[in-house]
């Protein structure tokens, strides 16, 4: 692939808990205004890539760049303010919280200015949060826990989203609206990075994709190329004709 | 029993529990963001005492006269240095220590409470030490030997504490900060992911605790008058009890539990017995370890899935 400039290159990247491998020389690139996907099947290592974006596990080897700048290593917050937000594994939303508290966490890093504006924003991509927006956030559903969990994302004016299985455990209604949305957030000139094991959702989603088997990237290529390819179809899609 | 002693016993019991109340913030405060009991807490609390004596004497050798700006200057001043103690502590005994075992921080933590004795110890001498008499004045209610009385120092702590808790509550529930203290203890690695610099918000916390410990001690060295650098020891201890039997980690837990725990010990000394106090405020943390291990206000902790 010949891009110019990538918004996040990964080069090589190591990353171990303890003794365990758990990313082998991960390169992949993305680029402004891209929704690129990488699925891979449970504990291959998905997550702590997103995780080792934000230093911790901090890289044992290889670099990563975002927007032309050396970020390896960076304490997390520093990288929060650069413009890369996440919904994490397991949305980790505050359950303690209200829901607006937890939107209005969101936004720290870009300061108080346009909380307003933005918090009407989230709202209208997900009016369930407005109907909830006193209520404490752990009381939730799970899919409103995962529009919380984007929607605290978004409130940080992300250049890069990264998110970590937004369609997991929800019923397939809330799926398919997770992933109109995350389309509209697209469109309104985000950069989305998706993490998967609903590779048929993500990959007809995104335009470009990585495969990531334990620890390693195995494929990539195009949205269509992955889906198309019998490894995949085999593997993630349940190897249906 | 007259209605008399039962009121004054109140009075006592409110006055003291208002104090273990502001001491047990920093302990929950603190264990509820780190998970760790800071042991020195009490010892900051007894810096503060020495504090505040130091800064008294140095106001009165300037000849100020003004008795409430000399208190205002003390409270603000003690406020200030103790809360450098707490900042410090963190940054030298606890912060290099992050993620070791849980048991490394602890020893370090009492490590740091016999540093402070014994540093007071040594540079301001080992005698109990002494502030004036300020404030006499008392109100006093009912006729001949049926009286309630409160010290206008006793009434100035109740309102003290209790403002203080109060806005203390707001900073925690209203404000940015708050906020970002409230989700720091609920998920410190989520909160570094949304730009919240934790080890910041972390020091804040050890700073806040400090000061309200730092009030106390300004209360407390204008109510008693006499201190040394051992006091730091029960009164720790009994604002930790306070603080695990309203529930370790809750802020409300911790000045419920300083209340109920000031009160009872003083109708204990007024109906029971005065020897036999501290046995029964004890008594009432084992109690409570036994049957709500949470303390009152306290959650259990749930496994995250």
């Amino acid at each position: 692939m010949s891009h110019s400039k990538p918004l996040l290159q990964i080069h090589e990247l190591d990353a171990r808990y303890g003794p365990v491998q758990a990313l082998c020389q991960v390169s992949l690139s993305i680029d402004s205004g891209e929704i690129v996907t990488l699925i891979g099947a449970n504990g291959a290592g998905k997550s702590t890539l997103l995780m080792s974006l934000f230093g911790d596990p901090l890289p044992a080897g290889g670099w990563i760049r975002y927007q032309g700048r050396d970020i390896t290593g960076l304490p997390t917050h520093e990288i929060a303010k650069m413009g890369i937000a996440q919904a994490p594994e397991g949305r980790r939303i505050f359950a303690a919280m209200s829901v607006e508290e937890n939107l209005l966490m969101g936004a720290i890093p870009v300061g108080a200015d346009h909380v307003d504006a933005d918090l009407i924003k989230v709202f209208e991509l997900f009016p369930r949060l407005k109907e909830r927006r006193n209520q404490r956030a752990g009381t939730l559903s799970g899919g409103e826990q995962q529009m919380l969990a984007i929607g605290r994302a978004l409130m940080s004016r992300p250049r890069l989203l990264l998110l970590d299985e937004p369609s997991l455990g929800l019923a397939p209604l809330m799926v398919q609206r997770i992933f109109a949305t995350i389309r509209e957030i697209r469109e309104s000139g985000a950069t989305i990075f998706l993490v998967e094991q609903n590779a048929h959702h993500a990959l007809k989603l995104a335009q470009r994709g990585y495969v990531l088997v334990n620890g390693e990237i195995r494929l990539s290529g195009t949205g269509e190329e992955l889906l198309a390819d019998p490894e995949v179809r085999r593997a993630y899609l349940g190897g249906q004709g | 029993m007259d209605w008399h002693i039962l009121a004054q016993q109140l009075v006592n019991g409110l006055t003291l529990g208002s104090i273990y109340g502001l001491i047990a913030i920093g302990y929950t405060m603190v264990y509820g963001i780190v998970g760790m009991i800071n042991f020195a807490h009490g010892d900051v609390y007894m810096i503060s005492a020495y504090v505040t004596a130091i800064c008294l004497a140095v106001l009165f050798s300037f000849g100020i006269d003004s008795l409430p700006f000399a208190l205002l200057v003390t409270l603000a001043v003690t406020m200030l240095i103790t809360a450098a103690y707490g900042w410090t502590i963190e940054r030298v005994a606890y912060r290099p220590l992050r993620g070791a075992p849980r048991l490394a921080p602890l020893i370090s933590a009492i490590g740091m409470s016999l540093v402070l004795q014994n540093g007071v110890q040594l540079s301001q001498g080992a005698k109990t030490q002494g502030v004036p008499s300020l404030i006499p004045a008392t109100l006093r209610f009912g006729e001949g030997n049926d009286f309630v009385q409160i010290t206008l120092v006793q009434l100035m702590i109740i309102v003290v504490s209790l403002t203080s808790m109060a806005a203390l509550t707001w900073l925690i529930q209203r404000t940015s900060l708050g906020r970002q203290c409230r989700a720091t203890q609920q998920d410190r690695r989520m909160a570094a992911i949304l730009g919240i610099n934790t080890d910041r918000i972390i020091s804040t916390v050890f700073v806040i605790g400090a000061a309200m410990a730092a009030i106390a001690g300004v209360l407390v060295t204008l109510n008693y008058g006499s201190f040394d650098f051992y006091i730091g020891f029960v009164t720790g201890i009994k604002a930790f009890t306070a603080a695990v039997l309203g529930g370790i980690g809750s802020l409300p837990g911790a000045m419920l539990g300083g209340l109920i725990l000031g009160l009872s010990e003083a109708l204990f000394s007024g109906m029971v017995n005065t020897d036999y106090k501290d046995v029964f405020a004890f008594s009432l943390l084992v109690l409570v370890l036994i049957f709500r291990p949470t303390g009152l206000l306290g959650k259990p902790e749930v496994e995250k899935v």
